[in-house]
């Protein structure tokens, strides 16, 4: 199929698993760029200092100075985000953050995996069902997805 | 104040392409979904336009032959699907290439190859998001749904959602009447 370009953000505190992530991304060979801001803060800044919508947000919920769930509400109100899948990348899972994630327009939770091969997995199957979101028009209210 | 709405996906785009082809008064035949047969042959600066007019909406004249036989793979299972009588009851294997007139194992291996994922896989997920759909706009019960959707018990019906979901139906249910209430 002819994939555009993958835009993914990364909002994250933790230099390790920055660099996990940035791993794991670097194994998938995608053609796609990916950006990272160290705090919600930077989070909120980056957005509204570029002008291209990225295709998948990935936030950690607990963060300094703007939290996850912050993030989230606030980039939820935004309508220039609608098409923004967002995924909630986190160690702290628990059941009440985890449906209020949900409820306030998250798309996916991960739980952040222990292995390399773990997290490749799931961001392949997030990509691919976010694409088949996008180019099949399904309807983004029922996209919610569990890891 | 958010309202929710339902759509006919084969008559929204039955309507769309004729208002644009009469628009762009390109005589024309409607024969099945996903394919157009023109009249006439109609000149370049008439055909970008309508390339252009059509883009808006999201739709796309596809001239690559496998994506346009992945796309008839689409059309065909989409249809099962949403068929009102119901899934047919032969094999989907079976099912497909009777209406593609092709065999399985050709028509699977280039939907992988340009699609990534199996039409197993495909047809599951689809599946999966139509469950949503039937429980959370049509309002039908699990039993209901299993039934349509030809699963052999509402207990396979639930963990199949929950394998591809991460959530029981309930739940999602849930989650998603909360979600809605909340917007309002």
């Amino acid at each position: 199929m002819q994939h555009e370009k993958l835009h993914i953000i990364l909002a994250e505190d933790d230099k390790d698993d920055q660099l996990f992530f940035k791993s794991a991304f670097k194994d998938l060979k995608l053609d796609y760029s990916l950006s990272i801001c160290n705090d919600g803060i930077e989070l909120m800044d980056y957005l509204n200092a570029n002008s291209e919508t990225p295709h998948i947000i990935f936030l950690d919920l607990s963060m300094p100075g703007k939290n996850g769930l912050e993030c989230l509400k606030e980039i939820r109100a935004n309508v220039k985000y609608r098409d923004s899948a967002i995924a909630i990348y986190t160690s702290l899972a628990s059941s009440e953050n985890h449906e209020e994630s949900f409820i306030r327009g998250a798309n996916i939770f991960i739980k952040k995996p222990r292995e390399l091969s773990e997290l490749k997995k799931i961001l392949l199957e997030v990509i691919y069902i976010n694409w088949q979101y996008v180019s099949d028009g399904l309807n983004k209210e029922n996209f919610m997805i569990n890891y | 104040m958010d309202i929710f709405i339902k759509y006919n996906y084969e008559r929204t785009y039955q309507v769309l392409i004729r208002e644009q082809l009469e628009r762009h008064e390109i005589d024309f035949d409607l024969t099945n979904s996903g394919c157009i047969t023109l009249d006439n042959k109609i000149c370049r600066e008439k055909y970008d336009s309508l390339v252009k007019s059509l883009k808006h909406y999201g739709i796309d004249i596809v001239d690559n032959q496998k994506v346009i036989i992945v796309q008839k793979i689409k059309d065909v299972v989409r249809k099962m699907l949403h068929a009102d009588n119901g899934m047919p009851l032969v094999k989907i294997s079976t099912y497909l290439s009777e209406q593609l007139n092709e065999n399985y194992r050709s028509l699977s291996s280039l939907f992988s190859e340009v699609c990534h994922i199996s039409i197993e896989s495909f047809i599951i997920f689809h599946k999966i998001e139509l469950v949503k759909q039937l429980l959370l706009t049509d309002k039908l019960t699990l039993t209901e749904i299993s039934h349509r959707l030809q699963y052999s018990s509402v207990a396979h019906l639930s963990n199949q959602f929950k394998n591809i979901t991460g959530f029981s139906p309930s739940v999602f249910q849930k989650i998603t009447m909360t979600k809605r209430a909340q917007l309002n």
